[in-house]
C-alpha cells in the first residue's frame, strides 16, 4: 500500500552546516580584508586574489581527481586563501604568494586527504613554506596608507615568475620615505630597541607603519563568530590570556630588556593568530578542556619565540607546534562523562530542592546514598577506601 | 556555549533547543478517538517474558477483561481493549520490524464500549504490597515511551529506601503534547496516583517537574495540589516545580540534576540516591484505574506533524491499527514518513498495519516535502567543531567517537571513550553541522558490543 520511509532517529535537524560555518567565517573576514586593502592599496587586494585563487584551483584539482574529501562549495579553501594573504606582506611577489597558496592545499590539506583530514593550518603551512623558501622577500615589509597606493602596484608585487623582486628601497626613496619605515614594529623591536605605541598599533590608523590590519577590527569579527557560535571563544581568550600574562611576568622581571605586554599582544600576528588561525576548528582540540591547554600553549610559545629566537615573529610556529600537539591534548582532555565522579561536589547551579530536607529525615534519605563504590573510574589513590 | 547557558540559568550542562512544535495540539483538549473494528494486542509490549494468553479464539471479551496474564515479576498483564470476539491469536508485524504473538479481537459494532470488568476497591486501608500487586494488576507500563514495566519501578529493594517521587512532566520531545494535556486535564488523577505511589514506595515528598513553556500545566497541577492540600494531608508534601525547557531535561537523571543538583552517579539508578521517577501520564493513568481496578485498556496519544489534518491528542484504546488513526486524524495518503514517539528518539515505522501499543506517546507524520531539506544535506568529514561535545548531555565526546565508529574500534569507545553512557538521546546528531549519523553509528557500536558480551 502507502510507501513510508524510513530513516533512524533523530528525526529533526538543526540549522547548522558546514557550509554556512565556512561562508560565516568568510563574511567575517571581510571587514578585515577590506581594511588590509586600504592600507596597501592595489597590491594587497591583487595578492588576495592570487592566493585565494590558487587555493581553489588546487583544491578543485584534488577535488576532481577524487582524493581528498569536501567540495569547492564550502567555502574552506577560500578562508585559507584570505588568510595567507593577510600573513604576508603587502607587496610580496605575486607569484610567489600563488606558489604558497598552492602549497598550502597540496602540503596543508590535500595530501592528508582534504577537509577535516588536515593536522596542520593550510595557511599557515603554506606560510610557513614562504618563510623557508622565500625569506628576504617575506620579511620585506612597505609602509601602510602610501600616496597613490590606489594607482600602482608596490614594484616587488610585479615580479616576473622565479625571478627575485626589485628592492623595494629605491622606490622608498622616491616617496621620500626612509626605508627603515618599512620594518614591521616587530622588527624594529627586535633589531633596533624601538617600541611602538601600543594605542597606535591596535587601531594600525597612525603615520606609515608597516602592520597587518587592525587588531582592534579582527577582535571585534571574532567576537562577532564568537557570538554566533562560529568559532571557539576558549581559544582566542587562552592564547591571549597566556601570552599576556607570560610577556607581562617577564616585563616585571626586567622592564629595561623585554617589552610590556601591551606591545606584545597588539604587535605583529598574534591578534590575527589567535582569532582566526589558531580556532581552525579542524586543527585544534575537539574538547572544551583541550582548547584551553592549546590556547595557553600557543600564547607562551609565542613570547618564548619572540623573544629568545632570532625570528621577530613567533605565532607562526607556536601556532603549527599547538596544531601537531592537538591530538596528544584531546587525549588528556577528555570531558568527564556524567555521573562519573561528581559526587561529594554536587553542582548546586539553579536546582531547587535540597537533597536532605527538614521533614526527610537522615536515617531516610542516607540510608542509601552511593559511596565510592560507583567509582570505578577514579584514580588508583582512592584504592585503600574503596571495599 | 557554557557561557550562554549561565546567563539562560540552565540546569544541567550542555543538551540542544530543537523548535518545539508544540503548538498545534498543546491548547486543544484532549479527545476521544471512536473504536476501531479489529484490534491487535502484541502479547510482547515491553521487557521481561512474552504474557501467556488467557483467551481462546471465538472467546467473547468484554472490555477491561484480562486477556493475558504472566507470574514474571518484569512482565505485565493485558487487558482487552474493546468488548468483541477473539478473532485470532497468531503473530502479527510490529513496530520494531519483527512479526510477534498477538491476540486479535474483532469489536461488536453494537456494543456499548463501557468498562465492564474490575470491581472498585477501597485502597485506603491496602499495604504497600497490596497496592504494589494491584498496580501490577492494572498492567501498567511507563507511558513516557520506555514501557518498563510501572509495578517494577514502584518497588523498593529491601536494602534500599526512598524518599522523594519525581514525576516527570517535562515532555522534551518536540512536538509530543500527550503529558501536556494530561496534566492540563486530569491534574486531579495525577495527584491520587501521585498518592499512591508515594505509600508504595515510602516517598515523604511528590515533586512534579515540568518544563517552563507549559505554565498552564503548572497551574494546573499547582491546583490540584492545593484542592488536596484542602481535602485533608495524608501524608507527605507535595511540589509542582519549572525546570527549564531545554532537550533532554525529559530524562531521568537530567531532571533530577534539575531538581536537586546532583548526578546520578553513572551505572546506578535513582533509587541509589532515595528517588523514584515516574512519568506524569503514567500516574494520573494509576490515579483513575486503581480505585476502580481496572487495567489499562486506553492511552492518550499525541498525533501531529505537518502531513496530520487534524492534529490533536487522541485517547487511543490500546490495539488500535496505526491507519485506522492516522485515518481519523487526516493524514494524507502519499508518501510520507511515520514515527512513533517523538522526533528526536522515536522510531520511523515500515509499516502502517501495526497497532498502537502502551509505549507509543505520539505519532508523527512528515511529507515528502518535510524531509527534503534533510535529503539534500551533504555529509562532510567531521571538522572537529565541538558542537557535539559541548552539546552531549552525558558529557562524552561524539566527536571521537565517531571517528572511531568509522574505523570500527567498538572496544575502544565502550573502554575509555564511555559509550555505554550514550543514551541515544541525538543531540549530538541534531547539532552535528557535517551531518554525520552519529547517533545511528552509537546504535549499531552499543548492539556489537553487547553481542560480544553476551558471546
Amino acid at each position: 500500500m502507502s510507501t513510508v520511509e524510513i530513516r533512524p532517529a533523530p528525526h529533526v535537524k538543526g540549522s547548522r552546516s558546514v557550509e554556512k560555518i565556512m561562508l560565516r567565517v568568510v563574511y567575517s573576514l571581510l571587514p578585515v580584508c577590506a581594511f588590509y586593502i586600504t592600507q596597501y592599496g592595489i597590491s594587497a587586494l591583487a595578492m588576495m586574489l592570487v592566493t585565494t585563487v590558487a587555493c581553489l584551483l588546487t583544491e578543485r584539482w584534488f577535488i576532481t581527481t577524487g582524493t581528498q574529501s569536501g567540495r569547492l562549495g564550502d567555502f574552506s579553501a577560500t578562508i585559507t586563501g584570505l588568510l595567507l594573504a593577510l600573513t604576508l606582506p603587502p607587496g610580496f611577489p605575486l607569484w610567489m604568494g600563488f606558489v604558497a597558496g598552492a602549497i598550502s592545499i597540496v602540503l596543508g590539506k590535500a595530501i592528508f586527504g582534504g577537509l577535516g583530514h588536515n593536522i596542520f593550518n593550510p595557511a599557515l603551512v603554506g606560510r610557513a613554506f614562504a618563510q623557508a623558501a622565500f625569506p628576504t622577500a617575506i620579511a620585506t615589509y612597505t609602509p601602510s596608507f602610501l600616496p597613490g597606493r590606489f594607482a600602482e602596484f608596490i614594484p616587488s608585487s610585479l615580479a616576473w615568475p622565479l625571478m627575485v623582486p626589485p628592492e623595494t628601497a629605491l622606490w622608498l626613496k622616491e616617496k621620500q620615505l626612509d626605508a627603515l619605515a618599512g620594518a614591521t614594529p616587530l622588527a624594529k623591536w627586535k633589531f633596533e630597541g624601538v617600541l611602538a605605541n601600543a594605542q597606535e598599533l591596535l587601531t594600525s590608523l597612525s603615520g606609515h607603519m608597516a602592520v597587518g590590519p587592525s587588531p582592534l577590527l579582527i577582535l571585534i569579527c571574532g567576537a562577532y563568530l564568537a557570538f554566533m557560535r562560529y568559532m571557539d571563544w576558549r581559544i582566542p581568550t587562552a592564547i591571549l590570556g597566556s601570552a599576556g600574562v607570560a610577556a607581562w611576568g617577564l616585563f616585571m622581571y626586567d622592564p629595561g630588556h623585554y617589552p610590556s605586554p601591551l606591545f606584545m599582544l597588539l604587535s605583529g600576528g598574534l591578534i590575527l593568530g589567535a582569532v582566526y588561525m589558531a580556532t581552525d576548528m579542524v586543527t585544534s582540540p575537539v574538547t572544551p578542556r583541550g582548547m584551553w591547554i592549546y590556547g595557553g600553549m600557543i600564547g607562551v610559545l609565542t613570547v618564548v619565540i619572540r623573544y629568545y629566537s632570532g625570528l621577530p615573529e613567533g605565532v607562526m610556529y607556536a601556532i603549527l607546534i599547538g596544531n601537531a600537539a592537538t591530538p596528544l591534548i584531546e587525549q588528556i582532555s577528555q570531558p568527564k562523562p556524567f555521573g562519573k565522579g561528581g559526587i561529594g561536589k554536587p553542582k548546586r547551579r539553579g536546582a531547587t530542592y535540597p537533597l536532605n530536607p527538614s521533614y526527610i529525615s537522615r536515617e531516610d534519605s542516607g540510608a542509601v546514598t552511593p559511596t565510592r563504590e560507583f567509582l570505578k573510574n577514579k584514580p588508583k589513590r582512592d584504592s585503600g577506601s574503596m571495599s | 556555549m557554557k557561557l550562554l547557558s549561565y546567563f539562560r540559568g540552565e540546569v544541567f550542562e550542555r543538551g540542544v533547543h530543537p523548535p518545539s512544535e508544540k503548538e498545534a495540539t498543546a491548547d486543544r483538549s484532549i479527545r476521544r478517538l471512536p473504536y476501531a473494528s479489529v484490534f491487535t494486542i502484541p502479547l510482547s509490549q515491553h521487557i521481561g517474558k512474552v504474557p501467556k494468553a488467557i483467551v481462546r479464539v471465538g472467546e467473547e471479551v468484554v472490555r477491561g477483561q484480562p486477556i493475558a496474564r504472566t507470574e514474571d515479576w518484569l512482565s505485565v498483564p493485558h487487558h482487552a481493549p474493546v468488548t468483541g470476539v477473539v478473532e485470532a491469536i497468531e503473530l502479527r508485524p510490529s513496530a520494531r520490524g519483527p512479526w510477534i504473538p498477538s491476540i486479535v479481537i474483532r469489536a461488536h459494532a453494537g456494543a456499548s464500549q463501557q468498562d465492564l470488568w474490575g470491581q472498585p476497591r477501597d485502597l485506603d486501608q491496602a499495604t504497600p504490597d497490596e497496592l504494589l500487586q494491584a498496580v501490577w494488576d492494572t498492567g501498567m507500563v511507563g507511558l513516557g515511551g520506555a514501557a518498563f514495566p510501572t509495578h517494577a519501578k514502584l518497588s523498593v529493594p529491601k536494602q534500599a529506601k526512598v524518599h522523594t517521587l519525581v514525576v516527570n512532566g517535562c515532555e522534551c520531545e518536540p512536538y509530543l503534547t500527550c503529558d501536556h494535556r494530561v496534566m492540563v486535564e486530569e491534574a486531579d488523577e495525577l495527584i491520587i496516583g501521585m498518592r499512591y505511589a508515594m505509600r508504595i514506595t515510602g516517598a515523604k515528598r511528590g515533586i512534579v517537574g515540568i518544563e517552563d513553556n507549559k505554565p498552564d500545566a503548572v497551574r494546573a497541577v499547582q491546583a490540584a495540589i492545593d484542592r488536596a492540600n484542602e481535602a485533608g494531608v495524608p501524608e507527605g508534601e507535595l511540589f509542582v516545580e519549572a525546570v527549564p525547557t531545554k532537550y533532554p531535561q525529559g530524562s531521568e537523571k537530567m531532571l533530577i540534576m534539575a531538581l536537586f543538583g546532583v548526578e546520578i552517579p553513572s551505572g546506578t539508578l535513582p533509587i541509589s540516591m532515595g528517588m523514584v521517577v515516574n512519568n506524569v501520564g503514567t500516574l494520573a493513568a494509576l490515579g483513575r484505574l486503581l480505585p476502580e481496578g481496572r487495567g489499562l485498556t486506553e492511552r492518550v496519544v499525541t498525533v501531529t506533524g505537518p502531513g496530520v489534518a487534524r492534529p490533536g491528542d487522541y485517547r487511543v484504546p490500546i490495539g488500535t491499527p496505526l491507519q485506522f488513526v492516522l485515518d481519523y486524524a487526516g493524514a494524507p495518503a502519499e508518501a510520507r514518513q511515520v514515527i512513533l514517539g517523538g522526533p528526536m528518539m522515536g522510531q520511523a515505522i515500515a509499516s502502517l498495519d501495526v497497532p498502537v501499543t502502551k509505549g507509543v506517546s505520539g505519532v508523527l507524520v512528515f511529507r515528502k516535502e518535510d524531509m527534503a531539506e534533510r535529503e539534500r544535506l551533504q555529509t562532510y568529514p567531521c571538522i572537529k567543531c565541538g558542537e557535539c561535545v559541548e552539546s552531549c548531555p552525558m558529557g562524552l565526546n561524539p566527536s571521537t567517537l565517531g571517528m572511531l565508529a568509522a574505523k570500527r574500534e567498538y572496544e575502544t569507545m565502550g573502554g575509555s571513550y564511555h559509550l555505554g553512557e550514550c543514551f541515544e538521546c541525538g543531540c549530538c546528531t541534531y547539532v552535528c553541522p557535517s551531518n554525520i549519523p552519529l547517533v545511528q553509528q552509537f546504535r549499531v557500536a552499543k548492539q556489537v558490543l553487547r553481542e560480544k558480551a553476551a558471546a
